[in-house]
């Protein structure tokens, strides 16, 4: 059987990755994990970038891609059903982060306390500053 | 309401809230027979997981003082934490047995992370370098003892800025009152950080000077803020040696300063303020640490809302 990489007529095609980045978002996305067909492109041509990624993933179409935004908000999200584009999901930096970051700040009880999740807070969306929730400690 | 929540960051308190502690604090200055037996039958889980003589004695005196009874460690080498226990797990068992805990805790953010699951309330009385709420309240109720109102005041804020941790929380609190401006004298290696000019200063539209030298300033002042300027957080000697004695309060610098004028120190003072000051009766730094015996004992009573 040949994997269609193409086209597909239901499920979520992410676009514009930044090249490179594509790896990053699948293994971030568990797809490796995934028992749906998934596709990773790495180095297409593009007009907007000169190389991408693309990661195709087909019949799904419930990801949460809340977080994705973080890795790079230009990215595209297109949903797909009948083989037209039903949604196009504008990505942004999300408010909050779980689990994603890890504090750098030595003196931070998150690098000490077992099962701590490192969370962190939106400071400034234009800059893409985050702050740890529970030191300050500042991230950009 | 007051009652049940926690004191992590001194932002968790709104203006009518510190008003509301402020006012029972001086309640219990003036009359403290009349609380010695609200908190009877209580108990303060007192966790200290890094040595302190001041934090800890004024939280366990305010306790007694209260009628309350304490229990807890004053390092964690006699606790559980030695055999590996879980800070959330140590908080929830001694809240199990108690009804508020004050916790000191080197790590950065470990009241936060500690308050999500703590069965009691929970007061952070100092984080590593982070916030130190408590101490903040004694020096806004000594501020509004010496002034008689929080607005209006010229604070200047002298020696080690950077590192102050005291300094930041007083800045924070402090910006939420009107036309309160901001001295800050200390040496550039030792500004304040960034983020206090840019977050809160800028943000809130607070007007404030930098400055190198005390005794350029002294005579603006209505609230003078001293800490303790190391030697070795100076970059150079050459520096130290040229400004080390600007950050040394003494009777002769005070000869320019105002009549009314209100000296603080968070303490424990090394030499930034020489012994002869103790007696000028501007000096309110031995009155701040008694303060914050009674600011304890109303932040206390408040949390387990027996006032």
């Amino acid at each position: 059987m040949i994997l269609k990489i193409t086209t597909i007529n239901k499920g979520i095609v992410i676009d514009h990755i930044q090249a490179g980045k594509g790896l990053k978002l699948f293994h971030f996305l568990k797809l490796d994990e995934a028992d749906f067909t998934v596709a990773l492109i790495m180095n297409a041509s593009s007009k907007k970038l000169g190389r991408k990624d693309i990661i195709k993933i087909e019949d799904v179409i419930d990801l949460d891609l809340t977080m994705i935004g973080f890795l790079d908000p230009n990215m595209t999200v297109n949903i797909i059903e009948d083989d037209k584009i039903i949604e196009k999901i504008k990505l942004t930096l999300p408010e909050k982060l779980e689990g994603i970051l890890s504090c750098k700040n030595p003196r931070c009880i998150t690098r000490d306390e077992r099962d701590a999740v490192h969370k962190f807070v939106l400071l400034d969306k234009e800059k893409g500053i985050y702050k740890c929730e529970y030191c300050d400690h500042i991230y950009s | 309401m007051l009652k049940g929540r926690n004191l992590i960051d001194p932002s968790d308190l709104s203006m009518e809230e510190i008003d509301e502690i402020m006012g029972l604090t001086r309640e219990i200055v003036n009359n403290p027979k009349e609380f010695a037996h609200v908190c009877d039958g209580m108990l303060l889980g007192s966790l200290f997981y890094e040595p302190s003589t001041r934090t800890r004695l004024s939280f366990e005196a305010a306790m007694l003082r209260l009628g309350g009874k304490v229990v807890g460690f004053s390092e964690p080498g006699s606790s559980s934490v030695q055999k590996g226990e879980s800070l959330n797990d140590t908080l929830r068992t001694v809240g199990a047995y108690t009804d508020i805990i004050v916790m000191r805790h080197p790590k950065e953010g470990a009241p936060k992370l500690g308050a999500d699951l703590c069965p009691v309330p929970l007061i952070n009385a100092g984080d590593g370098g982070h916030q130190h709420p408590t101490q903040t309240l004694t020096d806004l109720y000594t501020i509004l003892e010496s002034k008689g109102s929080l607005d209006n005041l010229v604070l200047g804020f002298c020696g080690d800025l950077q590192f102050g941790r005291t300094v930041h929380s007083l800045i924070k609190a402090m910006s939420r009152y009107k036309n309160v401006k901001f001295v800050l004298i200390s040496p550039v290696e030792l500004e304040v950080p960034e983020y206090i000019k840019t977050e809160i200063l800028d943000k809130n539209e607070v007007e404030y000077i930098e400055v190198e030298r005390l005794e350029d300033v002294i005579d603006t002042l209505d609230i003078l803020y001293m800490t303790r300027v190391q030697k070795e957080r100076f970059f150079n000697e050459v520096d130290y040696i040229r400004l080390k004695d600007s950050y040394i309060l003494d009777l002769k610098k005070l000869e320019k300063a105002k009549k009314d004028l209100a000296i603080l120190h968070p303490l424990p003072r090394v030499n930034e303020i020489k012994v002869e000051v103790d007696s000028d009766p501007r000096a309110k730094y031995f009155k701040q640490v008694k303060n914050g015996m009674f600011v304890r004992m109303a932040l206390i009573a408040k949390l387990l809302g027996v006032k």
